[in-house]
């Protein structure tokens, strides 16, 4: 075989618009960080931004404002980046264009567990909530598959998608009985109920970061193992890969990156899916590229989403959960229709 | 040329769930040859096809590769010598043929190396083989079904098995593709000596195109050999219930079954 032939190859295997893509999502994440640290009930011009980033020695009220939001700016883009390689994940697994943790439900049963624990166990601090929000997005992932793969032809994407809504609506409903009645707990958890990158600081951050990394490579080291799954488990079975397991692996990976992500910021909903969505459309299915650019991708629309919470909700703020609900409902709606729940 | 390789069925009983398909099947196939199952539908051909390939665990028995059980191999090293096209894969939403080719390389390769030259020649190679080069860069989307098979097997080339199963590869296609895809797979078994394996469901093509006839009838092997001495008219009435003659194939001597009905019977026979 001639070396042409060989380096055309290598061509094509990497997606027609990757390099254009890769280059677009990093000049707007750049514009998105600018945006996140200028805008918010006070907007700080440029050169007050430059002091806050760069010049450690001016004390400018808006340079100390900008620095007050750095913590908040890399919160947000790492909740975008867990939630982006998330739902790339819940989609490779399932096989389901519209698996996301939130609407397979994960995010909910998370927060039940959070919010059990304020409400019984007097639970307070990032480090406890990661764990009890951990633990109830595995439950549910568990739950909902399992009530999904049950009756004939397994867990279809109409199944999982009817066990996601019907499980999320009868924990949201619990999640009230528990809150109602306690009001402490009410105002403790109103905001992170909504969903909310505000509350980042580097405690999160620094709690988050384990998480992160851990989902992020377990999602990196499946990846083509899960472009297998791809053509289905016979043929992928048939490539050498043990589907169980592979599944189980991925899984695990998608819910700690969720599950980690709603036990901070709240449940988000939609970025998995948007953020996915918009990158299979530019630059195909692999997932070897898909789920780093998820992760892109899922960063630059959490935090933008943030940024027009903070615009749109002056002198106040609009939680960014209630943005992405706002932009990803109809965008869902889009792509079930051009997709007819047909299975990737 | 591709290695010999031992490959049996040691006494399988298969099926789904409670459902048992196949019932105590031993088979042994040749080595470097072309391999047909034929029978009806629901006698268990795909069943046992699939067994083999290790999608089905068989309820009792097991099959064997070069003497050691195949559940006992490793799946990627397993994945290196036996490949399978299934009958229905999925086509992943808008992915290219090159794509889809080089997905065929996922068992000779390891996370920390990547794609290596080898992979890209064998990618290349095995779009060459099936005519496919000139779509590389297009979406599966856009080519025919013949084309479309043509990239599936070419994405099991691409994985470099000596042994290649085929579960109904010609399923849907029109005539002309059904027999573009059985020569293409001739080709291979004949340049290589990859031992194929397949489901058919057209008795003369099966009967044309086989080194070795495995018939089956209510999951159990009924017959095997060189189609010439397997294909009787007793055999195609007792596996398909089918009244019929068997003639000579004018084009390749290979027996041809010419079925008789209850009219156009200038013969009276049977009726």
């Amino acid at each position: 075989m001639n070396n042409t032939a060989v380096s055309e190859n290598k061509q094509l295997l990497i997606p027609k618009n990757f390099i254009k893509v890769l280059i677009l999502s990093i000049v707007l994440l750049g514009i998105c960080v600018l945006a996140s640290l200028a805008f918010g009930s006070r907007a700080v011009g440029w050169n007050e931004l430059m002091d806050g980033l760069f010049h450690p020695d001016v004390q400018s009220h808006g340079a100390n404002v900008v620095r007050q939001r750095i913590a908040r700016t890399v919160f947000s883009l790492m909740c975008g980046a867990a939630l982006g390689v998330s739902g790339a994940l819940m989609q490779a697994v399932t096989r389901n264009p519209i698996a996301d943790p939130s609407i397979l439900g994960v995010n909910t049963g998370a927060a039940l567990f959070v919010v059990c624990g304020i409400s019984f166990f007097n639970i307070g601090t990032a480090g406890q909530y990661i764990w009890l929000a951990l633990a109830g997005a595995i439950i549910t992932a568990i739950f909902v598959f399992g009530i999904g793969s049950m009756g004939s032809g397994g867990a279809t994407p109409l199944k999982l998608v009817l066990a996601g809504a019907a499980t999320s609506a009868a924990l949201s409903s619990l999640v009230m009985a528990i809150m109602i009645p306690r009001s402490n707990v009410m105002d403790q958890f109103r905001f992170w109920q909504v969903g909310s990158v505000g509350a980042g600081n580097w405690n999160s951050i620094s709690v988050f970061i384990p998480f992160l990394i851990v989902g992020i490579l377990i999602a990196l080291f499946s990846a083509p193992a899960l472009n297998a799954i791809a053509l289905g488990d016979e043929a992928a079975t048939g490539l050498g890969v043990r589907t169980g397991t592979l599944r189980l692996v991925a899984a695990f990976g998608g819910v700690l990156l969720c599950g980690a992500a709603t036990a901070l910021a709240g449940p988000i909903g939609f970025i998995g899916l948007l953020a996915t969505h918009m990158i299979r459309l530019v630059i195909g299915p692999d997932l070897r590229y898909i789920i780093p650019m998820s992760a892109l991708s899922g960063a630059i629309i959490l935090t933008i989403s943030d940024v027009c919470g903070r615009i749109l909700g002056s002198p106040g703020e609009l939680e960014v959960g209630v943005v992405t609900a706002f932009i990803g409902a109809p965008i869902l709606i889009l792509i079930t229709m051009k997709a007819k729940m047909r299975t990737l | 040329m591709k290695p010999t390789h031992t490959f049996q069925s040691e006494g399988i009983t298969a099926g789904y769930d409670n459902r048992t398909i196949l019932h105590d099947v031993s088979i042994s196939i040749p080595s470097n040859k072309i391999s047909i199952i034929i029978g009806a539908n629901g006698c268990g051909k795909s069943t046992l096809l699939k067994t083999m390939a290790r999608l089905i665990k068989p309820a009792s028995g097991q099959v064997t590769l070069d003497g050691k059980p195949i559940n006992k191999i490793p799946p990627k090293q397993l994945a290196r010598v036996l490949g399978l096209l299934p009958q229905s894969p999925i086509v992943p939403e808008g992915i290219t043929v090159a794509d889809l080719v080089g997905r065929g390389r996922y068992p000779h390769q390891t996370f920390l190396k990547g794609w290596t030259k080898k992979d890209y020649e064998a990618v290349a190679e095995a779009m060459d083989m099936m005519n496919i080069t000139e779509f590389a860069d297009r979406n599966i989307d856009e080519l025919s079904g013949g084309q479309r098979q043509r990239v599936w097997i070419a994405m099991a080339l691409a994985q470099q098995t000596d042994i290649l199963f085929l579960d109904e590869p010609t399923t849907y296609l029109d005539i002309t593709y059904q027999v573009e895809i059985l020569d293409l797979l001739t080709d291979l078994n004949r340049k290589y000596g990859t031992t194929i394996v397949m489901v058919l469901h057209d008795i003369n093509l099966s009967a044309r195109y086989a080194d070795h006839i495995f018939a089956l009838h209510h999951g159990k092997l009924v017959a095997e050999g060189e189609p010439a001495k397997v294909i009787t008219s007793k055999l195609i009435e007792d596996v398909f219930g089918l009244h019929c003659t068997v003639v000579k194939d004018p084009v390749s001597d290979s027996p041809s079954v010419v079925p008789i009905g209850r009219y156009h019977n200038k013969l009276r026979m049977y009726s």
